[in-house]
């Protein structure tokens, strides 16, 4: 009666990942994220200060208020400006065309800091006429003059993203809307828009963004928001942890509202699947 | 009117020579910024678009920094970051302290923006590269550096183009933020201007005009590049 042996089950050796030249400066730079992202725990850690703390992150804070203010009032009467700014730009009137080209053109093709300039300092040129149409409180503070600008600025790009969006709408549903017998301002609300709506989400999220980033320009017109409490505490201080808090509130706000974005765009769209 | 083309006259009363070094300053800003911008955020792009997972997440934390901070903040950490490294650093080796120029701050700090912008476009446009063109290229015997030359990076400047000259315009108007760290580029000598004549629209107005120009000569330029780039593909 003969045996019978099992045949070997030696598992064969796992031969792993290879150490690519690519993986190996790959972790290298992991690596030195790491050791960055360390050093600025480590600075936070020794250069704990609890009575700078205890003075300066409440008026931070006070500024993330502020950013949040001037970016949500920018975005919101921004979306208002926006409106007559697309409906030129897809007019055939050809004076309304060129006044919204016109429009857009020059606040999207300048720096938002010398528009900030033209508007706070601009406007204090002209204090008797303001004082007398008595908008002068209004010209008169940093903060309303931000907002003015970034205002008229975001319109610019928002009345691009609508207009491009509207475009974007294939001219078919026009033409069966027309044959349905619709008015055209029905039209435009109840099967255009929802159509443009969601192709504009995306880039409408990506200029909150942007306007998030930009609000920091208020503060070089002494705006205390985020950016402006920063360098105000950083100049009594000369502690560079202050603009690491700023840098990490800042990422954090953007990263939020990407992921809220993300969020939206995915309910908003879920009929859409298939 | 005589009185402001009075303001604009050159020499010691008048503003235009001022402004026109202005000018020379914030485009030579925005010219030593391309390049560097332009290769760092490619090398980004082609970690982006590696196979491996530790080169990727390095490139994606790299770009959701950059791309997260204000270019104002970034350009802050880089200028007094920079110059208290670098006040220690000199203090260790030569025993005394030393200024960070402005000048190169500004390019460092916009440089680290546009590149992470730039990997983006740039990823988007190797996304556009068919896997034909590499198996190709590596069938006619190529190296992998020499497909990368003649074969994917032709074709990458062609769908990258229109997303670059995009960056390029936000650059020539990010250059402006330079002057808040004393760079005397168009917006600063604007800004003194202003502080002497206390004709604050005429030339924050004129200044945001000559950015508009800036512009409008840099659309040109790169419509001319554009038509360069399409020339194979049969248009017009």
């Amino acid at each position: 009666m003969s045996e019978v042996t099992a045949p070997s089950a030696v598992r064969p050796r796992a031969t792993g990942r290879p150490w690519t030249g690519a993986r190996i400066v790959g972790t290298l730079l992991i690596c030195l994220w790491s050791a960055l992202g360390l050093g600025i725990v480590w600075l936070l850690i020794a250069d704990f200060d609890p009575e700078m703390i205890a003075k300066y992150l409440p008026r931070i804070f006070y500024g993330v208020w502020v950013t949040a203010e001037i970016v949500v009032l920018s975005v919101l009467f921004g979306a208002l400006i926006s409106l007559p700014v697309a409906v030129g730009r897809l007019s055939y009137n050809p004076v309304a065309g060129v006044i919204a080209f016109a429009y857009s053109y020059f606040f999207r093709g300048t720096p938002l800091l010398a528009q900030t300039f033209l508007v706070y300092y601009g406007a204090g040129q002209f204090v008797g006429f303001f004082k007398a149409v008595g908008l002068w409180v209004f010209f008169r503070d940093a903060y309303f003059c931000a907002i003015f600008t970034f205002a008229l600025n975001t319109a610019a790009y928002q009345a691009e993203i609508l207009a491009g969006a509207i475009r974007a709408v294939p001219s078919g549903q026009w033409q069966a809307a027309d044959a349905l017998g619709l008015p055209r301002f029905t039209t435009l609300r109840k099967v255009i828009l929802p159509q443009a709506l969601i192709t504009a989400l995306r880039p409408y999220g990506n200029e909150v963004i942007l306007m998030i980033k930009a609000s920091a320009i208020a503060s070089i017109i002494t705006v205390l928001d985020l950016m402006g409490q920063t360098r105000l505490a950083f100049s009594k201080t000369y502690d560079l942890q202050i603009y690491i808090w700023a840098a990490i509130i800042y990422l954090i706000m953007v990263e939020v509202l990407r992921r809220f974005w993300d969020v939206l765009e995915r309910r908003l769209t879920r009929h859409l699947k298939r | 009117m005589v009185e402001y083309l009075n303001l604009l006259s050159f020499g010691s009363e008048g503003w235009g020579d001022e402004l026109g070094l202005g000018v020379l300053v914030t485009v030579t800003l925005a010219a030593c910024t391309l390049p560097v911008g332009l290769t760092l955020g490619f090398f980004i792009a082609l970690a982006k678009n590696s196979s491996e997972p530790t080169l990727r997440s390095a490139a994606n934390i790299y770009t959701t920094i950059f791309r997260g901070l204000p270019e104002l903040l970034t350009l802050f950490l880089i200028y007094y970051g920079g110059q208290m490294a670098l006040t220690a650093l000199a203090m260790l080796l030569f025993g005394e302290g030393v200024n960070v120029n402005s000048f190169v701050a500004g390019i460092f700090a916009l440089a680290l923006v546009f590149s992470s912008y730039a990997s983006e476009v740039f990823l988007s446009a190797f996304k556009g590269i068919t896997l034909g063109q590499y198996e190709g290229a590596y069938a006619l015997g190529l190296s992998h550096f020499s497909t990368m030359r003649l074969v994917i990076l032709p074709q990458l400047i062609r769908l990258a183009l229109p997303g670059l000259s995009n960056l390029w315009l936000n650059l020539l108007k990010d250059t402006s933020l330079v002057s808040v760290i004393g760079l005397a580029d168009l917006l600063r000598n604007t800004n003194i201007a202003v502080g002497v004549t206390k004709q604050a629209f005429f030339f924050f107005l004129l200044a945001c005009l000559i950015y508009l120009v800036l512009s409008i000569i840099s659309s040109l330029g790169l419509g001319r590049i554009s038509a360069w780039a399409e020339r194979g593909q049969g248009g017009h």
